[in-house]
């Protein structure tokens, strides 16, 4: 969620029941302002909320002109002092992939895994990060727009989704690289607007269903939550310019998933 | 007429480039209106110069057209209506443009001065527009035309650019409805001239005219055509002057294509989108009017007296403090809705136990105690047990008798204690009706914890799993709902106490005591105390057994009776093949008011974690307890007050995946015997052999012959 509209963008996400407490709410607004001046960012979010065992992370996004550029993350304990997450390896990936397991909470705590190298818990919660941002950032279709020259602007003139649209899985895109928008057939491409449909659509997610999809607030906002990544919540208010999403949760993948539908 | 000529060389001798540049200078200089320039036009490659609002009209191209104007003297068209006489169809309507221009600016503008040099510039000027007739025409598009009746004053310089873009673009049709809206109906503004006697440019003319048409080819799918579609972009981009226009035309587009749809529609639209909003804001438009109805002030000193109601805010204040919550205006509206609940059924004690997340709608749930002897109605019997068929036994000697028992159902505990101690309300949405759930069996309480599904949002959803659960969604929930109290609810240790009376009577059973009551003794703990050291924590609710009872229910009792019963009747050989023990362990659980330090840890992992609430002023912090086995459950205290609280999906966490349980092997019903063992059917030559064997038996007694002529008979069966 934006850090410009994070009360609004908290009290809009609550449906869900977590939030953040008056303090870290206060600590928030105060500190992201500073780190967007000092990193230069043209956009900071604030990601979410790990809850490790001893202690919680407190995570934000830097956004560059180009939305769809690689994010830099920043991760804090106390919402004040926040601290770039180094940039993950591959190696690293496979290996958070394998070390399960809830956080700690204590990033330089380590892990330590038979076959593989030790993994720092910090690194751990960069990887989740990453892996669960790539899987579920949802962002309505129409907020950003393609330039023709590449770059991925946000758009002006979007003012949200008409109610019926907003009850849709397919006005939601990833908010990331596409990744299967080449294996499109040419009949669906030509359906879609090149400056606005160039991310994946939620609807072809894999499992189906994996996603819920609630009016809430007697259909004045609606909320999606992922249901593989429990703790995902993204609200928009349709007609309005409101949305965002936050992840509040342990950082770990629902494998139940298809027993549980 | 008279302008023909001198419009025809014009045009003959003036190549577009050099009719660009007069233009041009015309709206350098600040010359008198040239009405016909003055044609709000647009062109659509967004002429930037258009929007200078000056009040006096551009300058007419004075200087570029001198030459026509040396031309023009001629003619002396110096009334402005010559030029609308003028049959050629194709100066016409920018004649009649520029006429109509003409006059009402003369009348709008009274800084102008329509001096003779204008009027002669107005002459050249018209047939430079003449010659250019098109690229009014062309330019004043849809847009010019509001553009024109909007600011006639500030447009009327377009008409410069507009000569450039009428040279490249192709231009729909002129827009004589600006002419005819000003002008006199003896306007002829249709294409085909009335007289006209231009010759020269017939053939750009032609091309104009075509490119027009072809813009107002209206669309076989929209029924739009491009002249109107690009008239009204331009006016919406005009009135609203966007920054870097040029980058959201496209949009721009696409907006004004929707808005033909959207006004048709609008009225349609906006009932069937706003219908289900207003019903939930009605509905909860009741709630909050139902503390008038009646507004008599017993009524409040009896809701004073009562109170049912937990203070949900307050609670909900301290959570937020956590970070947990659902928001103060959500809250509130729930906590009206528990208002309702409590004034509409005669509850003893209430309380907001949680919200439960489902697939398209949630639960909100809250934990009802009724009054004594206020009980709701009586449930339905269950079957108690199945019995085999040992009655029909005699009848079917045939067919062999199963031995199955199946497992004796363990009844289902009585309200008011152990898991059915409270009974749950839930809603979907404060506003709409409480449902009442049912009490849970331990059946139901067993298979859940097998299962781990979904809930989608209705009560009556069945759920299909295995092992096949009994019972649709509802029980489902309050099943689910039993194990997170059982596992979650907490108190400061001392908050709660045993009764007094409590004695020697209970030990007699389970040594287990199930009530307890609060401790009007409770001094308080530290804060501090509560976050360091989980024993300060109790449970207070009783722990369900692996059987689905807090209290633990023996079936070999009833059992024991039907052996009695059948001892006399039957063998002891049956008693001694039932595969039940004869003794069956006793069921024992951590009694209640254990502190939560005792409970055991999921694989290294603690099974709370607790926390200040704040770190920065710690003096006022409550302390936090989360629960890492049920994520969702939380529970705060500060020392005096405490709550707990659920929100969530309804599931335990376990870091292994879910493995769903396998089917038990085939069950072996009946006694192996030769009656039902399966064997193969004998061969012809082994029958034959049989039954050549059995009537040699028989025959043996009597006389060899017959023997003989049976083989004969078994040889022509061959």
């Amino acid at each position: 969620m934006d850090e410009e509209s994070l009360l609004l963008s908290l009290e809009l996400a609550s449906g869900s029941g977590q939030g953040l407490s008056p303090d870290r709410r206060a600590s928030l607004l105060t500190s992201l302002m500073l780190v967007k001046r000092d990193y230069r960012f043209d956009r900071v979010l604030f990601w979410g909320r790990i809850l490790g065992l001893v202690a919680d992370y407190y995570i934000a996004q830097g956004l560059s002109e180009d939305q769809l550029a690689p994010r830099k993350t920043l991760y804090s304990l106390n919402c004040m002092e926040w601290s770039l997450l180094p940039p993950a390896t591959e190696e690293m990936e496979m290996q958070t992939s394998v070390v399960k397991g809830r956080f700690m909470g204590d990033p330089s705590h380590a892990y330590e895994h038979t076959e593989l190298q030790k993994v720092n818990d910090g690194e751990k919660v960069f990887e989740e990060e990453v892996v669960i941002d790539k899987a579920v950032a949802v962002i309505p279709r129409g907020a950003l727009v393609k330039t023709p020259f590449g770059p991925i602007r946000v758009n002006r003139t979007f003012e949200g989704l008409s109610s019926s649209e907003a009850k849709k899985l397919s006005s939601y895109f990833h908010f990331r690289e596409p990744v299967e928008l080449k294996n499109k057939t040419l009949l669906e491409k030509a359906d879609l607007d090149p400056s606005l449909d160039f991310m994946d659509s939620l609807e072809h997610d894999f499992p189906k269903g994996s996603w819920s999809i609630q009016m809430e607030r007697g259909n004045t906002l609606v909320v999606l939550r992922s249901l593989l990544w429990p703790g995902l919540t993204f609200y928009h208010a349709p007609r309005t310019k409101n949305y965002g999403y936050i992840y509040v949760g342990t950082g770990e993948k629902n494998i139940d998933l298809p027993f549980m539908l | 007429m008279e302008d023909s000529t001198p419009l025809k060389q014009k045009i003959e001798h003036q190549e577009l480039g050099e009719t660009r540049r007069p233009w041009e200078e015309m709206e350098t200089t600040s010359q008198d209106p040239e009405p016909g320039l003055s044609e709000a036009s647009e062109s659509e490659q967004g002429l930037e110069t258009g929007p200078q609002s000056k009040s006096s009209p551009p300058g007419i191209p004075q200087s570029g057209a001198s030459t026509p104007v040396d031309d023009l003297v001629g003619p002396g068209v110096s009334s402005p209506p010559s030029p609308s006489q003028e049959p050629s169809s194709t100066p016409s309507p920018l004649a009649l443009a520029a006429q109509d221009l003409m006059a009402p600016w003369q009348s709008d503008n009274t800084t102008s001065v329509i001096s003779e040099a204008g009027t002669a510039h107005f002459d050249h000027l018209e047939q430079s527009s003449d010659k250019e007739e098109s690229t009014p025409h062309q330019t004043c598009q849809s847009e010019g035309n509001t553009f024109f009746h909007q600011s006639q004053q500030t447009k009327c310089h377009l008409y410069g650019p507009r000569d450039v873009s009428y040279n490249n673009s192709k231009r729909k049709e002129l827009r004589f409805d600006i002419f005819q809206e000003d002008s006199n109906s003896n306007y002829d503004l249709d294409q085909p001239e009335s007289g006209a006697s231009e010759v020269a440019p017939s053939m750009l003319e032609i091309a104009i005219q075509n490119a027009k048409a072809y813009l107002l080819k209206s669309s076989s799918k929209s029924g739009l055509n491009l002249y109107d579609h690009l008239s009204e972009m331009l006016t919406k981009v005009l009135d609203k002057r966007p920054e870097n226009a040029v980058d959201i035309i496209e949009n721009v587009s696409q907006e004004v294509k929707m808005e033909h749809f959207s006004i048709k529609l609008d009225t349609l639209q906006n009932e069937n989108e706003m219908l289900p909003t207003y019903e939930i804001a009605e509905k909860q438009k009741a709630l909050f009017l139902q503390g008038n109805l009646e507004g008599a002030d017993q009524e409040m000193e009896d809701e004073i007296a009562e109170h049912s109601l937990p203070n949900v805010m307050e609670s909900a204040f301290y959570f937020e403090q956590a970070g947990v919550g659902l928001g103060t205006d959500e809250t509130y509206r729930i906590f009206l809705a528990l208002k309702q609940l409590t004034d509409t059924h005669p509850i003893q004690k209430c309380r907001f136990w949680g919200k439960i997340l489902g697939l398209e709608m949630n639960y909100i749930v809250a934990e009802v105690e009724f009054r004594e002897g206020e009980d709701e109605e009586v449930e339905e019997e269950e079957v108690p047990e199945e019995r085999d068929n040992g009655d029909n036994e005699a009848d079917e000697d045939e067919l062999p008798r199963s031995f199955y028992k199946a497992p004796q159902a363990i009844p289902k505990e009585e309200s008011r204690t152990g898991a059915n101690k409270y009974v749950y309300f839930v809603c979907n949405e404060p506003g709409r009706p409480w449902v009442k759930l049912p009490a849970v069996t331990p059946a139901q309480i067993v298979i859940a914890r097998k299962i781990k599904k979904f809930f989608t949002g209705r009560l009556d959803t069945p759920i299909i799993s295995y092992p096949p659960f009994p019972g649709n969604e509802s029980n489902y929930l309050r099943a689910q709902i039993a194990r997170i109290s059982a596992g979650t609810q907490v108190s400061p240790l001392g908050f709660y106490h045993f009764g007094e009376e409590e004695g020697e009577e209970e030990e007699e059973t389970e040594g287990r005591r199930d009530s307890f009551e609060e401790n009007p003794d409770f001094e308080g703990i530290q804060v501090i105390d509560l976050v360091e050291s989980l024993s300060n924590w109790v449970h207070h609710v009783q722990h369900i057994l692996p059987q689905g009872r807090c209290n633990w229910f023996n079936p070999m009792q009833k059992s024991e009776e039907e052996e009695e019963a059948e001892a006399e009747a039957e063998e002891e050989e049956e008693e001694e093949e039932r595969e039940e023990p004869d003794y069956i362990e006793q069921e024992v659980g951590p009694p209640l008011l254990t502190p939560i330090s005792e409970d055991l840890e999921i694989q290294n992992i603690p099974p709370w974690t607790t926390r200040l609430s704040s770190n920065l002023i710690p003096q006022y912090a409550i302390a936090v307890l989360r629960s890492n086995l049920w994520t969702g459950a939380y529970a705060f205290s500060n020392g005096k007050k405490f709550e707990n609280f659920y929100i969530g999906w309804g599931h335990k966490y376990s870091p292994d995946s879910y493995t769903p349980p396998v089917p038990p092997p085939v069950y072996q019903e009946y006694p192996s015997g030769p009656e039902i063992t399966e064997m193969d059917d004998p061969s012809v030559e082994e029958e034959q052999a049989f039954r050549a064997a059995q009537e040699a038996a028989v025959n043996s007694t009597e006389e060899n012959e017959e023997t003989e002529e049976d083989g004969d008979e078994e040889d022509d069966y061959d």
